[in-house]
């Protein structure tokens, strides 16, 4: 038997699937290493906490971390859209504000870390 | 066909009371549609609003002090800091199952009813664990 063409979909879904994945387990460490950060038992002072945030790796760290959850939530809030949006205009809509909110969190992100 | 099946009416419309009351969901489909829900109340309102928390105590030393001597002391904010938890606990816990279930690991159904159930107990632990230390 001749191996098939697969004719139907765009193909697009295993990218999104792998890449929702692969920002989850950033995420994951980004917030495993935070947390450890709050449990050290010292308490955070705002000298503390700005030197934290001034070091070159958290930066790019907790840049990674937001560039991750923008590019997660896009996935996830599509997929959830596309499931209970039925209005064509609707769902559209909701896609677009969806990706200006995410874009915006990444800016605000960049603003606060480089002031 | 059992005369059960056939004398239950069909079409079966459903309803609010229905879907709260009479449809039994399964555990692992609860994991799943708190999953939803907890994420989506991380998209928003909650990531926008540890952004603002990021920015304020960043900015400024009497920022800092504002949120953490003010803000962070009311107790609607307070609710607000735990439903957060939760969500972010529960999106975490739920996570790390979804992860495992796309490796083959914890597949057959017994196994994953059980799974589902520790992710929901241990998100409501550390919510738990988490409110008793803010409070």
């Amino acid at each position: 038997m001749t191996p098939r063409r697969i004719v139907v979909g765009a193909h697009y879904g295993l990218g999104s699937w792998l890449a929702q994945r692969i920002t989850a387990v950033i995420m994951a460490l980004y917030s495993v290493i935070l947390l450890g950060v709050f449990m050290t038992g010292r308490p955070i002072s705002y000298g503390v906490w700005r030197d934290l945030f001034q070091n070159g790796w958290m930066r790019v760290a907790t840049l990674l971390f937001a560039v991750s959850l923008a590019w997660h939530a896009w996935v996830g809030v599509r997929d959830i859209v596309m499931d209970y949006i039925k209005p064509d205009g609707l769902r559209l809509g909701l896609e677009v504000v969806t990706i200006l909110v995410l874009a915006g969190y990444v800016g605000w992100t960049v603003q606060v870390l480089w002031r | 066909m059992s005369s059960a099946a056939a004398k239950r009416p069909r079409p079966k419309y459903l309803n609010l009371p229905a879907i709260l009351f009479e449809i039994r969901l399964p555990m692992p489909a609860w994991v799943s549609i708190l999953h939803r829900v907890s994420g989506t109340l991380l998209f928003f309102p909650f990531a926008a609003w540890l952004l603002y928390l990021l920015d304020t105590t960043l900015a400024s030393e009497q920022g800092f002090a504002r949120v953490k001597d003010h803000y962070l002391q009311l107790p609607v904010v307070k609710l607000a800091l735990i439903v957060f938890i939760w969500a972010y606990a529960h999106h975490f816990c739920a996570g790390i199952r979804f992860l495992l279930l796309d490796l083959n690991m914890g597949i057959e159904l017994a196994p994953a009813r059980r799974s589902a159930t520790a992710v929901i107990v241990m998100g409501l632990l550390l919510t738990a664990y988490c409110a008793w230390r803010i409070w």
